[in-house]
């Protein structure tokens, strides 16, 4: 199998998923008493409608999306349930905001890379309690990331009236970031150099997980850690904390472009759940790297235009998220059909 | 109903226990369940999708009929959400950590949709009727402890009824036995003819059952309104505060009112200590469950088969 086919057979499931996702979600609406027709009509506006709307709704949110996906495909495939992204996200958000505030006099060729480094760092930091707990005490990742993602609200919460509050100390907001410390944005839009940063990332870690050993471990230990160890002589347990610290790292980093590139300010419920998505959209990629940036940009036109189904049809934006997870749960069952067929064949 | 500054130490500490009781309660209704799901030897995340279910169901039950109406919708709902779940992660075999997360999000899109179809877009506050707190004559006359343990809504007694009958069924029963083989050894269990899949999708349910029962004293006991994704992560708590708990329905319920402690601990500081920031005190209940999470390591043990298909 060529790796453009191997692409293609992760994309097509992905597809029939969200179809059958969207279908769910007419009949829904049809059941609920709204009209399917135009609520979907409004959904694929928001998304696709105009030069606006994709330039300045859906690739901005597709970023935060893409490079938390990436991260969490990343921890899956070593067999981490990272479901503190949001959590990760937060502390690269805020440690890109506190960098990007003081920063203010620096050339822009230096700040930018300095805030984006620093918010990995941070990122990496958060994640690396839960890494650590796991290792030394063998409190379960799913749930210490989960947990630290309440802490990580709350220091937001405290911070937009803290130390990062405007100087006006009106709004529970900081200040916005000096030009220096702002990623370029395609001029008269919003789409920022963020987009590149995700498919570079992408691709990199499509490379490192197809050609070296580091990625050849990480596939071990997640399909069978004990076999990993014996035969490999790989430690699970180092790869797996590895593997959830860099996948701290990734949604640090989308903290970071989300401050640095789209809002150029922290405040509360800054993330509309990227965290959560991210899973969703790991998944759907069935954690592929590449195939993250393509399901990363389908979520994004969901969510993009679920803001202009709640405004033209009436339809509450969150019931995007039942198409999620409908999406989510098929990939779930048809992973089951797969295993059925594998054990039938080997039997 | 929160401490307040200018009582005596004594009043301070029975309001304090007292709230401690009341935001103990939802937790610990949620994490009984959880306890006997997870030593099936299912791990269910969806239990907070089931909570919203549930408080959305107490909401719309009781605007329909009353309180206790509420209750019965609740519980509907919790075992609406935890059927879907038992479906695709026990009876289907799907990964049980992905589908407990899918269909969480599943039950925010649902409630969020049909709670905005039922009371208007704008979502106004709703007023629903609730329980009062029921007074236990002689046993709430306790000094200091009294209050806070029988001065509460009938829905923390289910909660100590609910304690005790959990651990009966788990240690005193023939099912009990057989349903803490299916979460230890599964593949033992069944070559003994306990029938796992049967065993363990009636604990996800009876899971169900009890996060929706918290999703209803969430609402008509505590809160008194609905609001979208108003679980706020409670049922996640739950599951800590099961591992916290070591998987035992009496050290469960310990657990919870530790949880809950630390919770009205932050109204505690708020009140006396006005130079922290509250948001501060938000993260100490989260920030202890991890210490003692840490601290418990080797002390307890999950059940062998726990989360897998």
């Amino acid at each position: 199998m060529t790796a453009l086919q191997r692409l293609g057979s992760a994309v097509r499931p992905a597809l029939v998923a969200l179809a059958a996702g969207l279908l769910l979600l007419a009949v829904g609406l049809e059941g609920a008493g709204y009209s399917a027709g135009p609520a979907l009509a409004a959904l694929w506006r928001g998304a696709f409608g105009s030069p606006d709307a994709i330039f300045s709704s859906l690739l901005p949110r597709a970023i935060p999306l893409i490079i938390i996906g990436l991260g969490i495909g990343l921890a899956f495939r070593a067999g981490a349930f990272n479901i503190g992204a949001e959590g990760q996200f937060y502390a690269g958000a805020i440690v890109a905001t506190w960098v990007g505030l003081a920063l203010g006099g620096w050339p822009r060729a230096v700040a930018v890379p300095v805030v984006l480094i620093t918010a990995t760092l941070a990122g990496m930091a958060w994640a690396a309690v839960p890494a650590l707990l796991r290792v030394r005490f063998g409190v379960l990742e799913v749930i210490s990331t989960l947990l630290l993602n309440f802490v990580a609200e709350a220091l937001v919460s405290w911070m937009v009236v803290g130390p990062l509050q405007e100087a006006r100390h009106v709004y529970p907001q900081s200040d916005p970031l000096p030009l220096a410390a702002r990623l370029p944005q395609l001029p008269g839009t919003r789409l920022h150099l963020g987009l590149a940063l995700a498919l570079l990332l992408a691709l990199g870690l499509w490379v490192l997980g197809r050609w070296t050993l580091a990625g050849l471990r990480l596939r071990a230990v997640g399909l069978n850690p004990d076999a990993a160890e014996t035969m490999g002589g790989v430690r699970p347990l180092r790869v797996l904390a590895l593997a959830l610290i860099a996948s701290g790292a990734c949604a640090g980093l989308a903290g970071g472009s989300e401050v640095s590139g789209t809002t150029f300010a922290l405040f509360q419920n800054l993330s509309p759940g990227y965290g959560f998505t991210g899973i969703a959209v790991a998944l759907l990629a069935r954690l592929h790297p590449l195939g993250t940036v393509l399901t990363g940009l389908l979520f994004a036109a969901l969510e993009a235009g679920a803001g202009a189904m709640q405004r033209d049809a009436g339809v509450p934006a969150v019931a995007v998220y039942v198409v999620e997870a409908v999406v989510i749960l098929i990939v779930v069952l048809s992973d089951v059909a797969a295993r059925r067929g594998d054990t039938r064949g080997a039997v | 109903m929160w401490p307040r500054a200018g009582g005596t130490p004594v009043e301070l500490f029975e309001s304090f226990l007292a709230a401690a009781v009341r935001v103990a309660t939802p937790l610990l209704l949620a994490a009984l369940g959880e306890t006997l799901t997870e030593r099936a030897g299912v791990i269910n995340l969806s239990i907070e999708g089931a909570m919203l279910a549930g408080a959305l169901g107490a909401a719309l039950g009781a605007t329909a009929g009353g309180p206790w109406a509420g209750v019965a919708a609740a519980m509907a709902g919790g075992l609406l959400v935890a059927a879907i779940f038992a479906a695709v992660a026990v009876w289907l075999r799907g990964d049980q950590i992905i589908t407990g997360t899918a269909v969480t999000l599943a039950a925010v899109g649902l409630t969020g949709a049909i709670y905005r179809g039922a009371y208007g877009p704008a979502g106004v506050g709703l007023s629903l009727p609730t329980f009062a707190p029921s007074v236990v004559p002689v046993l709430s006359e306790l000094p200091g402890v009294g209050e806070a343990f029988f001065a509460q809504s009938v829905l923390t007694y289910a909660a100590y009824a609910l304690t005790a009958l959990t651990a009966w069924l788990l240690y005193r029963t023939r099912w009990g036995l057989e349903l803490r083989a299916a979460g230890e050894v599964a593949e033992h269990a069944r070559a003994a003819g306990v029938r796992v899949t049967r065993i363990r999708v009636l604990a996800v349910l009876f899971g169900g059952a009890t996060a929706g029962l918290a999703g209803a004293s969430l609402v008509l006991a505590q809160v008194g309104t609905f609001a979208e994704k108003m679980t706020a992560g409670r049922g996640f708590i739950a599951i800590a505060i099961v591992v916290l708990g070591g998987w035992h329905p009496g050290r469960v319920a310990g657990a919870a009112l530790f949880f809950g402690a630390a919770m009205a601990l932050q109204f505690l500081f708020q009140t006396f200590l006005l130079a922290v920031p509250y948001q501060l005190f938000l993260m100490l209940p989260y920030l202890l469950t991890l210490l003692v999470l840490a601290g418990a390591w080797g002390r307890t043990r999950a059940p062998a088969d726990l989360g897998r298909g």
